[in-house]
């Protein structure tokens, strides 16, 4: 399989605000990795490798074929790395839900800067500072200035700060379909254009999806996953469980539901929907049976914090992308 | 009325009126609003109309839209409860009102931005009612800063 005399491909794989579990996705090949490492030489990848940021500074431009970005933007380090990877990378692949939409870290958009820095140096109850020690960009010390990123007011995803070429969602991505992602791109296959979303089908998440929904929804109130009893059979909104399967697009496999739990939306939403949240407002919305006002709010009430369940992946990614302040 | 507004607004904009996306259903809101308008009832020129077949068309995408490209309001108008042309539209918009409200209330948009009336087609004038009384509390709670906030990062 293996052309000898071919130039290996160049990947790096780096992480911006993420958890790491993007990374790990990619170790997720198992034995495939050895095909992979047949093809490519991975030139920087901070989980595995101790390549420094100097290094890939002094790499030449566009010298690397294939960068997977995992993780938002949320400070000085992190938007840093994104131009550096962008001038030196001739594919940069937004990798999961938060280079492609914001993600899970990007649900600090509900707060502002100030917010978040006080609750965890300040009034979180496992933290005792009395003096209100608060990080500082540059720390002046003996034997220098020591600097630590700024922290930034919103969190971004990928492309609100550089120009991407392919996204490929989810939280994380499904590993087989970073593998024939991969293999297209070693094959020298004719590639999607540019700024598709690779690794998905056309479709919602519904369709592939088992359970029987019915065709009169008729939903008294909602539920939290752990408060009903799921009956395994019948669809989760039928059930009063906000699943986010109809607004969000397949390709996954309804991996989520399979294990019987309501889809969170990870893979971003359906061709065609601009704003994700909104889409699954609508259908949440019209489930309900309550036609008298108060019993449509008191409906409403039962969801538990409805922004954050809708925009869960998505909220820097969407038409408000922050809290108004 | 008219002197307070004028004089709230004399150095932050001399020209500014709110601007408020009116989204009205075919059968009901929209030919009240025909109505007003061959009764020659007067009211504030701040609505721009679009016509949906229902307000069960109503998608929450709609909202969001125009409220991120600088919209300072919206007004959605639906058949009365029970008189929906297409029989329950008007139910569905109602859910999906309060749903968009919960939402607006956790990303800190006033609630005020944001109204629906159920005007039928014979009430003309009180569609000229709830466009002047929705214009005076936009003016009073000002220009909406969505789509400032939106539009720059801050880093």
């Amino acid at each position: 399989m293996a052309n000898e005399n071919k130039p290996k491909l160049k990947m790096a794989v780096y992480w911006g605000a993420a958890c790491g579990g993007c990374c790990v996705s990619v170790l997720d090949v198992h034995e495939t990795l050895l095909t992979i490492i047949q093809h490519a030489d991975l030139v920087f990848w901070p989980i595995a490798l101790d390549t420094k940021y100097a290094d890939v500074e002094a790499m030449e431009d566009k010298s690397i074929d294939l960068t997977l970005f995992n993780g938002a933007i949320r400070n000085s380090e992190n938007e840093h790395m994104a131009h550096v990877l962008r001038a030196k990378s001739k594919i940069l692949v937004a990798y999961g839900s938060c280079a492609h939409m914001g993600g899970i870290p990007g649900l600090a958009n509900f707060s502002t800067k100030e917010e978040l820095l006080s609750r965890v140096y300040d009034e979180s109850p496992s933290t005792i500072n009395p003096d209100k020690v608060r990080p500082q960009h540059e720390y002046k010390v003996p034997e220098g200035t020591l600097e630590i990123p700024n922290f930034y007011e919103d969190v971004c995803m990928l492309d609100q700060i550089v120009d991407v070429d392919y996204y490929l969602p989810g939280c994380p991505p499904q590993t087989e379909r970073l593998v024939e992602v991969f293999l297209a791109i070693v094959s020298g296959a004719q590639l999607p254009p540019k700024g598709s979303v690779i690794g998905v089908s056309e479709r919602a998440q519904c369709e592939e999806c088992t359970r029987i929904k019915s065709d009169n929804r008729s939903v008294d109130r909602f539920y939290r996953p752990w408060e009903i009893e799921d009956d395994g059979v019948s669809c989760f909104i039928d059930q009063g469980v906000i699943c986010m399967g109809s607004a969000t697009v397949g390709g996954c496999g309804v991996r989520c539901v399979k294990g019987n739990a309501p889809c969170r939306g990870c893979y971003g939403p359906v061709p065609g929907v601009t704003d994700m949240g909104a889409k699954i407002m609508s259908t949440i919305a019209t489930a309900l049976n309550a036609e008298d006002e108060n019993d449509i709010i008191k409906a409403i009430d039962s969801i538990e914090d409805a922004a954050g369940t809708f925009y869960r992946f998505s909220l820097p990614a969407s038409k408000i992308r922050r809290k108004i302040q | 009325m008219q002197e307070e507004v004028k004089n709230n607004n004399i150095q932050t904009a001399k020209a500014w009126k709110p601007k408020i996306l009116a989204i009205f259903c075919n059968w009901c809101t929209y030919t009240a609003s025909d109505l007003a308008g061959v009764s020659r009832l007067k009211y504030p020129a701040t609505t721009r109309v679009v016509r949906i077949m229902c307000s069960g068309r109503l998608d929450p995408q709609f909202i969001l839209t125009a409220f991120s490209e600088g919209a300072d309001a919206i007004l959605i108008g639906g058949c009365h409860p029970g008189d929906c042309h297409y029989a329950t539209g008007n139910y569905k918009c109602l859910r999906r009102f309060h749903l968009i409200q919960k939402y607006m209330k956790q990303m800190n948009i006033e609630p005020e931005r944001l109204r629906l009336e159920w005007i039928s087609a014979s009430e003309g004038k009180r569609l000229a009612e709830v466009i002047g009384e929705m214009t005076e509390t936009i003016t009073k709670l000002g220009q909406s800063k969505i789509k400032k906030q939106v539009a720059n990062i801050e880093k």
